[in-house]
């Protein structure tokens, strides 16, 4: 168990090698995290969300010592380890693919990391089998990978990861190869297992229900910088810029121009004004052109007047309010003034500063990126 | 065929009609699977044919007769020609010479390949020379290369016994003979052959360490793993598979070579480095007697059958 912390951290993608990770623009380097400063705390489950070729996988890669940074310094347990090859780390990584050894059992997938480290052969059959108990799959420890199914093989990983007791474990989007009844069970699991073993986890994933769910704290990423860095309730519920507004959230967070200011509100907060007992509040009206059913929820399409530039949003009414609504009409609609988030027009960035603190806490160093 | 759905706008909309009833009820011959495969496969069995199954049927119906290049008329003679072939020493001398330069080739072309196959896929400034420079072996004739081999190998003027006088590994006027002496001829032929077929397995080992899924090999260095760990647990073990095929190309290249040491040696000294090959075409065609070359060159066949089936079935219980 560490602290794994990231400073400064620059990573240049260069064409000539023919490296090519990222999209390039027009043959120079790529800057495929762009000054990020970031740390866990003991036992913390941090996750890295943002959409594909944002710099978390290459974040993480970093941090495992499968990439050198170009500028910044890594910290493992307070130790600077920048430079070091990946085994002097004691961190492990589940890949996105798994990446289990297809002509080694199960058996020899958990204890490889352990003959590496050198350990005699009977005390780490022990580990291995305390590892494959602690997560099911001790029953499978003579079969071969390609013999196992998505989720058994995604234990296998796990149980490699654990075998070794490593400081830290950085894992990649382990559950987008399982199917999505799986994936939920899997998530319950992961999470679970976390708790079991206290290790610090940094976890990446484009997934916002996984980030939501899995993540005490999320770190929001975009472009190679953080954009926020928060409790999921924080970052849903105080997002730091319209970046993150719009990119959690499903349907996102709607976002109409006053002025030069872009007010938002979440789809759940735009009800009709029958349906909400607020006394501050702020009415105004919708012109209903299409309602969606969703798992008991309806998801009304509009445009909104009365607020600031008629703009299209969206609202989800839960199941219980039941106030008759018809695509085609206006209808009376409210937010609560509570529920406004204002956001700068030109900049993206939050103008009212009632989430301040907290973001403060989050390393004070989450909005690093935003002048870029 | 697919390109002509959408018609261009300035033909008769009536008549694009007619034509695509027509198209759809008539298949062209590019839509016939079958016929098609066998229009493709025709040269490749035509080449076969008359090629390797003539030339393979005719070499055993000559082996059973007494054809020699002074009397070319057929006359059956059983099993004659192996009894005569089996109580001639030099075939049997010809016979563990093969087995030994295959065996010793094979073993330094599929190592050799291995290590310049994991520089070919490495990363570096001015890679492009250093695969070009690798290849260039393979790409040349091999007669050329025998002949520039024979020249480097040259009793008195060798290139290379001029770098040991200088280096002070010879005394002057002193000459190692490297074709001369039987032990040192078997290893020229040895040492020129691998140099000719390393390339040809640096690059069958090169597609295989290219297969390699990434993420493993990054796998082992997380979970602790150095270079030759990960070498000999990860790497080879995935790429096995691809390394009996080199092997197995290895031994058939080699096997069935004469070219190397009919140029180099042409057999000698004494016989040293004669090889089924080289014997079967002194005794058959040099010599003339058709029928003893025939079956010594048949003699290969069941060996190479054996040798390539054995691989192949390792090969498939290999893979997962």
């Amino acid at each position: 168990m560490a602290v794994v912390e990231v400073r400064n951290l620059v990573k240049e993608f260069d064409s000539r090698l023919g490296r090519r990770r990222w999209r390039r623009a027009g043959g120079t380097a790529v800057r495929a995290i762009d000054g990020v400063s970031l740390a866990t705390t003991e036992g913390e489950y941090l996750v890295l969300l943002g959409p594909s070729g944002c710099g978390k996988t290459t974040l993480l890669r970093t941090i495992a010592g499968l990439e050198q940074p170009t500028e910044g310094d890594v910290l493992i347990d307070g130790e600077v380890v920048t430079g070091l090859p990946p085994r002097a780390r004691r961190v492990a990584m589940v890949f996105q693919s798994y990446a289990l050894y297809p002509h080694k059992t199960v058996q020899g997938n958990i204890v490889f990391p352990l003959r590496a480290a050198g350990m005699p052969a009977e005390e780490r059959n022990q580990r291995a089998l305390w590892a494959a108990e602690l997560l099911g799959i001790a029953h499978l420890l003579q079969r071969r990978p390609r013999q196992l199914s998505g989720g058994e093989r995604q234990r296998v990983a796990l149980a490699r990861a654990l075998v070794r007791q490593p400081q830290a474990f950085l894992l990649d989007e382990p559950l987008s190869n399982l199917d999505a009844k799986l994936r939920a069970s899997a998530r319950d699991e992961l999470k679970r297992f976390q708790g079991e073993v206290g290790t610090t986890t940094v976890y990446v994933t484009h997934d916002q229900v996984e980030a939501m769910g899995l993540g005490d704290r999320i770190a929001v990423m975009s472009e190679g910088t953080v954009r926020q860095v928060g409790p999921p309730v924080e970052v849903y519920d105080d997002p730091a810029d319209t970046f993150v507004a719009t990119f959690i959230g499903s349907p996102p967070m709607n976002l109409v121009r006053r002025d030069g200011t872009l007010v938002g509100f979440r789809p759940e907060h735009l009800l009709p004004t029958g349906a909400l007992n607020a006394d501050d509040r702020t009415e105004l009206s919708l012109s209903v052109d299409r309602i969606e059913y969703l798992s008991g929820d309806r998801h009304v399409y509009g445009t909104v007047t009365g607020i600031g530039e008629a703009t299209r949003v969206v609202a989800r009414l839960p199941a219980t309010v039941d106030t008759p609504i018809t695509a085609g009409t206006g209808h009376p609609f409210a937010v609560a003034r509570s529920r406004l988030r204002y956001f700068d027009a030109a900049t993206g960035l939050r103008r009212d500063a009632a989430n301040g603190s907290s973001r403060d806490a989050a390393t004070g160093s989450s909005r690093d990126g935003e002048a870029g | 065929m697919a390109i002509r759905e959408a018609p261009p706008a300035a033909t008769d909309p009536a008549a694009t009609a007619a034509g695509r009833t027509t198209r759809s009820t008539r298949r062209s011959l590019a839509d016939r699977d079958g016929a098609l495969a066998w229009i493709f496969l025709l040269p490749s069995v035509v080449y076969i044919l008359a090629l390797v199954a003539v030339p393979f049927f005719l070499a055993i119906g000559f082996a059973l007769s007494d054809v020699t290049a002074g009397d070319a008329s057929y006359d059956y003679v059983g099993l004659d020609n192996f009894r005569a072939i089996f109580d001639d020493p030099v075939f049997w001398r010809s016979l563990g010479n093969t087995l030994l330069f295959t065996g010793v080739s094979m073993v330094l072309i599929v190592v050799l390949g291995k290590v310049l196959a994991n520089i070919l896929v490495a990363d570096f400034r001015g890679k492009w020379v250093v695969r070009f420079l690798v290849l260039l072996p393979w790409t040349t004739p091999a007669t050329l290369a025998a002949v520039s081999w024979l020249w480097l190998l040259d009793s008195i003027y060798s290139p290379i016994d001029w770098v040991l006088r200088q280096l002070g590994f010879l005394g002057p006027e002193q000459n190692m003979y490297w074709l001369g002496e039987p032990g040192l001829a078997m290893g020229s032929v040895i040492a020129v052959h691998v140099w000719r077929l390393t390339p040809l397995a640096a690059v069958i080992i090169t597609a295989g360490l290219v297969a390699i899924p990434k993420d493993l090999d990054e796998a082992a260095r997380v979970d602790g793993a150095g270079f030759w760990r990960r070498m000999f647990e990860v790497t080879i073990p995935m790429t096995l598979p691809v390394i009996a095929v080199s092997a197995l190309f290895g031994a058939i290249f080699t096997f069935t070579d004469m070219a190397v040491v009919d140029v180099l040696t042409n057999g000698g000294p004494n016989n040293a480095t004669q090889v089924l090959t080289s014997w079967a075409f002194l005794r058959g065609i040099d010599g003339g007697d058709v029928g003893q070359g025939a079956a010594i060159a048949l003699f290969l066949f069941p060996l190479l059958l054996a040798a390539a089936i054995a691989i192949l079935r390792s090969v498939r219980r290999m893979e997962f």
